[in-house]
């Protein structure tokens, strides 16, 4: 009697479900099932693409990647697109990224945009040059206690072409601390000559979900995706006189531009302030003396806020900030790069403009 | 059925005397999540008000004509909850098909009420109560707009709010709770008007 029941009761709970399964498979196909749609870009390329999916994911799995750090779940507003067609009314998840000029403009977030039927999109042309790329990790260097220098091979596409100072996306796949793979963003730290691998410099970031895959699980000889390059950070044409300001793993595009300016023989004045805490946060430095020689006009002013005792130290001490303002006398004709933690950047942009540094020559990239 | 009260006083009694988010504290995490513009808690209300008048006559019959013929009252929480499972999902679709505008203010919640308590309370109110056909669906409809009401009430005032200097200890959730228990008195001052049980 009691299994009898039981029985009953199981098949009333599968016949419920199937019933509302099946109705659903039929919605999925019928009412949610939005054929094939056209994307045109730029008024020149045109994709057709299964509709009804975020506008992001369609454009990747055509290999054209809007640069996003949080992987389409907007929560980063990196993903904007210019929707020059059929763009619909704008989301709730779209409006805290969207300004009020954008929305003249008809902004979108590309991972929140369903594409529901043909439309018209406009992208930088140079976002076409951004490919996804396998590679394979051959060497884990720790430079600092808290910074690794990962070197990856490029498998396919084999060569990747990018400006120095521009970043990549590393992608973490699924494990312990994450359970989808996400997206994060790195400057490459080797030069745009070396063709055929890239070079990252990482800090650890405590429970940071990329920085914990790569200092406790990434080795050597692994297999990773990456995706670039990315990023308005590269030097300018000019004659100007060059500041470079960086901290921690900042070094990285700074580096990529050094280089770069070697190999092409450049005879701008530069100036490289780099802020540590301690001699323990230096690295780099014989490179960076290296660089002295060989480029003309170069100096490396690196600044330490803590020196400890045992340290030494006899170059420049305080807050990069401090530093700064000691050595700026005349802003005319310089133009400023950052790269380094928010905080340090807008501490940097204030001491530069006070030096009379115009805003629209200070170039950064902030890593949050 | 036994009791033989008119679907309207079971309307109003469900929208004032017997509001399901103020005297029975039912959908609270998207009462407080969401509470903090006028013009999202609309969508949101809408969104449950609908849902709640259609679940609880989807589930009306589905007890009414499933559970209790074969005897399987106690599998209600269950079944209550995928069919209203299914039914925000076939609705979010429908409406995602139909209207871009629809969509965008009231689509992008549902997704957030399928596990909304209330709506699950209200589909077991009705049954411990014994409703007929006509009086769940109006009293899943009152209900629903009384949690609307509810919710958009609440949103004014944390609007007007928001210029307001609250002690940092009290901040987020704990005024909002608070500001709920003193609209719960306020529409206690209904209850003299109907009753329901």
């Amino acid at each position: 009697m009691i299994t009898m029941q039981l029985l009953i009761g199981i098949g009333a709970i599968c016949g419920v479900s199937t019933v509302l399964a099946v109705i659903m498979v039929i919605a999925d196909a019928t009412i949610a099932n939005y054929g094939e749609v056209k994307v045109r870009i730029n008024e020149d390329k045109e994709l057709v693409v299964p509709g009804g999916k975020p506008l992001l994911g369609s454009l990747m799995e055509q290999k054209i990647f809007i640069p996003s750090a949080c992987g389409g779940r907007g929560s980063c507003g990196l993903c904007k697109v210019k929707v020059t067609s059929g763009a619909g009314e704008y989301l709730a998840t779209e409006l805290p990224w969207i300004s009020e000029e954008e929305k003249k403009e008809n902004i979108h977030l590309s991972c929140q945009l369903k594409v529901k039927k043909d439309i018209g999109i406009r992208i930088p042309e140079r976002l076409f040059n951004v490919k996804e790329y396998a590679a394979e990790v051959v060497s884990l260097k720790d430079l600092t206690y808290d910074i690794k220098q990962v070197t990856m091979k490029l498998l396919d596409p084999m060569e990747i072409v990018f400006k120095a100072g521009q970043y990549i996306q590393f992608q973490v796949p699924e494990y312990e601390l994450s359970k989808e793979s996400v997206y994060r963003a790195y400057s490459v730290a080797s030069q745009p000559s070396v063709k055929d691998s890239v070079e990252l410099e990482i800090r650890l970031v405590p429970n940071g979900i990329c920085t914990t895959y790569v200092f406790e699980h990434l080795k050597e000889g692994e297999r990773i995706t990456i995706n670039g390059p990315y990023g308005e950070f590269f030097l300018r044409d000019s004659e100007n006189e060059i500041v470079f300001i960086a901290g921690g793993s900042g070094m990285a595009p700074i580096k990529s531009i050094l280089y770069d300016m070697r190999e092409k023989g450049s005879k701008r004045k530069a100036r490289y302030f780099f802020g540590a805490r301690a001699v323990r946060d230096l690295f780099l430095v014989e490179e960076m003396k290296e660089l002295e020689k060989d480029l003309e006009n170069f100096s490396f002013i690196p600044a330490l806020s803590e020196p400890e005792e045992k340290d030494n130290w006899t170059g420049e001490t305080g807050l990069i900030t401090d530093v700064l303002d000691r050595h700026l006398e005349n802003g005319d004709g310089t133009e400023a790069y950052l790269c380094g933690s928010p905080g340090m950047i807008d501490a940097s942009i204030k001491t530069l403009t006070k030096n009379g540094i115009p805003e629209e020559l200070i170039y950064y990239d902030k890593f949050a | 059925m036994s009791n033989g009260i008119t679907f309207y006083a079971i309307f109003f009694a469900a929208i004032f005397t017997n509001n399901i988010l103020l005297t029975n504290y039912l959908g609270m995490c998207s009462f407080l999540a969401v509470s903090r513009e006028v013009k999202t808690s609309q969508g949101l209300g809408m969104a449950v008000a609908i849902v709640m008048a259609a679940t609880s006559v989807l589930n009306w019959l589905a007890y009414r004509y499933i559970l209790v013929p074969l005897d399987l009252v106690y599998l209600r929480f269950i079944v209550f909850i995928v069919i209203i499972a299914a039914f925000v999902q076939l609705i979010e679709m429908i409406i995602e098909r139909v209207s871009d505008s629809l969509y965008a203010s009231l689509g992008i919640f549902l997704p957030l009420i399928t596990v909304n308590c209330a709506i699950l309370g209200v589909c077991l109110f009705m049954v411990i109560r014994e409703y007929t056909l006509l009086q769940a669906f109006f009293y899943g409809l009152g209900s629903g707009i009384g949690w609307a009401l509810a919710i958009i009430a609440m949103a004014g005032i944390r609007q007007k709010m928001a210029k307001a200097r609250v002690p940092k200890g009290l901040a987020g959730a704990g005024i909002t709770l608070i500001i709920a228990g003193i609209m719960a008195l306020a529409f206690m001052g209904f209850s003299g008007m109907i009753q329901i049980t």
